[in-house]
């Protein structure tokens, strides 16, 4: 019985995020029509991705209440995708610093 | 020879051994799907401010990719349902709900098969542009998911149900799985849904 109570309040809860999901989803398409600069849209829209993200993660992947092997993985799991992201900004900055560097070297002294 | 700890939990890790499975199965999808973004961002940086003019020459269907978005996300919901059926001991729903899940993904590849004619129909192809080449890979690798997902929750909903007479808990915990899965899927569209579309 008290099994039947705990499903029917994630039940309640599973119809609440679904409606802040497509409430962010209309958010992420309305922002995409303000008239803000390409770095400002960008952080609007990843801001809202991630807390839709987050929203699905919690409570439909019931991350919320779940053991501690399984967030000792994902902890893991995001440690190796931050290092994955971070290579093509490091990349890039690289590069600037190396086209610096070149254009330093070749200036008449 | 009986396979242990599918149904109870191990006493090592206080969770069945197919939950673990499912878990290590999608971080191991995170670092696929993390590879393509982390493309995604090197071809971006590297387009030397083309970027927004490839979008715009995509000419990507903002509507339809919404209605995907609502779509997907239903379908989140109806899986969820499907197993809260399934712990409240009601088959019918559960099947209804998982039908519905399977349908959700239907009526996304069926979106999805007019937005990429429409772009084949106007010569839009992967080797046309950088910004399509990453974006019919990610989608297309995306909607392989879609299926996948699909033919794992039709299988349980399915000829797979048979087992809620004689082990209700396994197919409780298969559904469980599956719909991890199936979150997971719809996770990485709510990011691919704005980097493609709106961003």
């Amino acid at each position: 019985m008290s099994e039947h109570v705990d499903i029917d309040k994630q039940v309640r809860i599973y119809f609440l995020v679904f409606g802040a999901l497509m409430v962010g989803t209309a958010a992420t398409v309305g922002a995409y029509y303000l008239d803000v600069s390409v770095p400002v849209a960008l952080t609007i829209g990843l801001f809202i991705a991630s807390v839709k993200a987050s929203l699905v993660a919690c409570f439909f992947m019931h991350l919320i209440d779940e053991k501690k092997i399984i967030y000792w993985t994902l902890a893991l799991t995001v440690a190796f995708f931050i290092a994955l992201m971070a290579l093509p900004i490091l990349t890039s900055v690289t590069d600037q610093v190396g086209d610096f560097a070149e254009v330093e070297a070749h200036e008449p002294h | 020879m009986e396979i242990p700890y599918t149904v109870e939990a191990h006493p090592e890790t206080g969770l069945n051994n197919g939950k673990i499975g499912i878990w290590l199965f999608l971080t191991s999808e995170v670092m696929l799907f993390g590879a393509l973004f982390a493309t995604f961002i090197m071809l971006r940086i590297g387009s030397d401010g083309n970027w927004a003019a490839m979008q715009a020459e995509a000419e990507l269907n903002i509507p339809l990719a919404t209605v995907n978005t609502a779509v997907l996300i239903a379908s989140s919901l109806t899986m969820v349902m499907a197993w809260a059926s399934l712990m409240r001991g009601q088959l019918g729903r559960f099947k209804l709900f998982g039908w519905l899940t399977v349908g959700c993904g239907g009526i996304f590849l069926v979106i999805k098969y007019f937005e990429y004619t429409a772009k084949f129909d106007h010569h839009h192809y992967p080797e046309s542009s950088t910004f399509l080449a990453i974006y019919f890979a990610m989608t297309g690798l995306h909607a392989l998911h879609v299926i996948g997902g699909m033919a794992w929750n039709a299988y349980f909903t399915g000829p797979g149900s048979k087992v809620f007479h004689t082990n209700r808990q396994w197919l409780t915990d298969r559904v469980e799985h599956s719909g991890l899965f199936w979150h997971f899927v719809d996770l990485v569209w709510i990011f691919l849904f704005p980097v493609f579309y709106l961003l």
